[in-house]
């Protein structure tokens, strides 16, 4: 480590260089999040143009999948407890089984070759992949070499990211997700009870300082290589939601490209220390308001959906069960480059129609004055459209509206409402609850009751735009509310809250 | 000769199977088992016994009592 004054100038020269810029302002949510491309530089489109985690705008179009090859961890977290696993659990750290190297490049080629907008293999885990070294390279080794045009991608706790460095380059892995929970001890010691580090186990204030020495070293060390960094933080009210805002700082200091808040996981039943002792998580509008302070300074993703370390598909569904390692084993699979190749620029295509359209739509919106700003939620099952059927469901994507257009802001979750034909009336219960800060929701096709009940609570349900584009929709239902308010035919009223907690989704799909 | 493995309490998670100096530690039946052959409690190698310092669930890797302690030979 150099003197801290030259080190405070690389990393600025580096921070200005590897993000996306500071200058977005209300308009960016994430890199070429709205616009797609935004104001990225040519290399760095190219890295998250089809990496659905990196890419707000590329996750409703492109898949990913996890393989479970690195159980071991070497530090325990108070969010995470590795002994409960439940095949209908989704969250960071669950698997159903573990994967040899072998059989996770024979499972990356069955789904590669079912899914072909798959277009990322991460290992995430369920332990911490840096902490089984010789499983993780070797699985992206067999990776690279079947399918070259697979991006590698890998998520860490940091503790040992600095010692690998060197083989994360040379292995040509061009995203690296490192999770930064705090970067004062003090707060570190609520979190982290022990490390294991150089063959010694440290707790308390000794153990939270060298994690976090050690991570922003690490992502120091990657930047520098001009590997592209997402930070993950778990939000966690009362320890270190505040505290936060200093870590999207420092990282961003360092050149990380992209910063995940991520709201707590605590349900009692999954074991967790912060789920016994009853420590809550944020709500969906405390985890705006946080990620709101820090955007602007950076580029954050709202549209992490807290997957499983074994998950495959796009965010938000997890085809994982259509992949068990019986399944893979006993398939033929041939990796056909040309076919995925031609699939994908369909996809492509899509995408730029989609872009295209709401730039018209964006058009019509020009010189609107009106300071209104709200929320609508929409259902859909990916590309863009709202193509889902509202009892279908299984979470709603947030979209923000204002004169600068229709932002994505995040999801909530609504595990299913419909089962069967017939709706729940509990479920809708809880799905308006879930979407009652939203003034309407725009779905495919919803049923009389539920619609009944939706304008009861005060959320207009719209329909006159199934299968259409989400944001030109959007921004074209919003030119029109905002004439009638205009007009006077209808008042603006400003939504209540919304009571659920945030959390990933239960149900597979 | 003395660390063992409460199965009961193992999640496979095979962290200590990579730390052990003596490898004296492999999966068997969906858990970790310690070969009473091979363990020297870590004594020459670390200050505290690996499996013990690394694995996620506390008082999992424990000390086999039903064999004497690992003598070091001199």
């Amino acid at each position: 480590m150099g003197s801290a004054a030259d080190i405070s100038e690389i990393r600025q020269a580096i921070a200005e260089h590897k993000g996306c810029g500071t200058s977005g302002g209300r308009g960016k949510a994430s890199c070429g999040s709205q616009a797609g491309r935004g104001d990225l530089p040519t290399a760095i489109w190219e890295k998250v143009k089809n990496h659905p985690c990196y890419s707000e705008e590329a996750h409703h179009h492109y898949a990913r999948m996890h393989v479970a090859v690195a159980p071991a961890c070497n530090i325990q977290c108070n969010y995470c407890n590795r002994k409960y696993d439940c095949a209908n659990e989704s969250r960071p750290g669950v698997v159903s089984e573990k994967l040899t190297p072998e059989q996770a490049a024979k499972k990356m080629l069955a789904v590669a070759s079912t899914i072909p907008q798959m277009t990322v293999l991460g290992i995430a885990g369920p332990g911490d992949p840096l902490a089984n070294p010789e499983k993780t390279f070797k699985t992206f080794e067999l990776v690279a070499k079947a399918a070259p045009d697979i991006k590698l991608c890998l998520s860490t706790n940091g503790l040992v990211l600095p010692d690998h460095v060197d083989t994360i380059a040379g292995l040509n892995i061009g995203h690296v997700t490192i999770t930064i929970n705090m970067i004062d001890p003090q707060i570190g010691a609520k979190i982290y009870p022990w490390i294991f580090f150089s063959h010694k186990r440290y707790t308390g204030l000794e153990a939270a300082k060298i994690l976090g020495d050690r991570q922003l070293q690490g992502l120091e060390m990657l930047t520098e290589r001009g590997i592209l960094c997402k930070i993950n933080s778990v939000m966690i009210p009362g320890i270190n939601d505040q505290h936060l805002v200093e870590v999207n700082k420092a990282v961003k200091l360092r050149g990380a490209f992209l910063h995940n808040i991520m709201p707590l996981i605590s349900a009692p039943q999954h074991g967790t220390v912060f789920g016994l002792k009853g420590q809550r998580g944020p709500t969906a509008q405390e985890l705006k308001a946080l990620q709101d302070a820090c955007e602007g300074k950076m580029n954050m993703m709202r549209h992490c959906r807290q997957c499983r370390a074994d998950a495959v598909g796009l965010l938000g569904e997890d085809r994982s069960a259509e992949f068990t390692t019986e399944k893979i084993m006993a398939m033929n699979v041939k990796y056909d480059l040309k076919t995925r190749k031609a699939y994908q620029a369909k996809v492509e295509e899509e995408r730029v129609a989609k872009v295209a359209a709401k730039q018209d739509q964006l058009a019509d919106l020009a010189g609107e004055m009106s300071d209104i700003n709200l929320l609508v939620a929409v259902a859909t099952k990916g590309s863009g459209l709202i193509n889902e059927h509202f009892g279908h469901a299984k979470e709603f994507q947030v979209y923000e509206l204002s004169k600068s257009g229709a932002k994505f802001v995040g999801h909530r979750r609504a595990d299913r409402y419909c089962q069967g034909g017939y709706g729940e009336e509990g479920s809708l219960t809880m799905i308006i609850h879930a979407i009652n800060d939203c003034h309407a929701v725009f779905v495919a096709k919803i049923g009389g009751c539920p619609k009944s009940d939706l304008i009861k609570a005060g959320i207009e349900p719209v329909d006159q735009y199934a299968h259409e584009f989400i944001e030109k929709s959007a921004i074209a239902w919003f030119k029109s509310y905002l004439e009638k308010v205009q007009s006077g035919e209808i008042p603006h009223v400003e939504r209540g809250g919304e009571g659920i907690r945030q959390g990933a989704l239960v149900s597979a799909a | 000769m003395p660390f063992k493995i409460i199965a009961s309490q193992c999640t496979s998670c095979s962290a200590c199977e990579l730390e052990c100096p003596n490898v004296a530690i492999s999966e068997k039946g969906g858990t970790f088992v310690i070969d009473p052959k091979k363990c020297t409690e870590c004594i020459g190698y670390f200050d505290e016994p690996q499996c013990v310092a690394v694995c996620p669930v506390d008082n999992t890797c424990v000390l086999d009592n039903s064999l004497p302690r690992y003598q070091a030979r001199a």
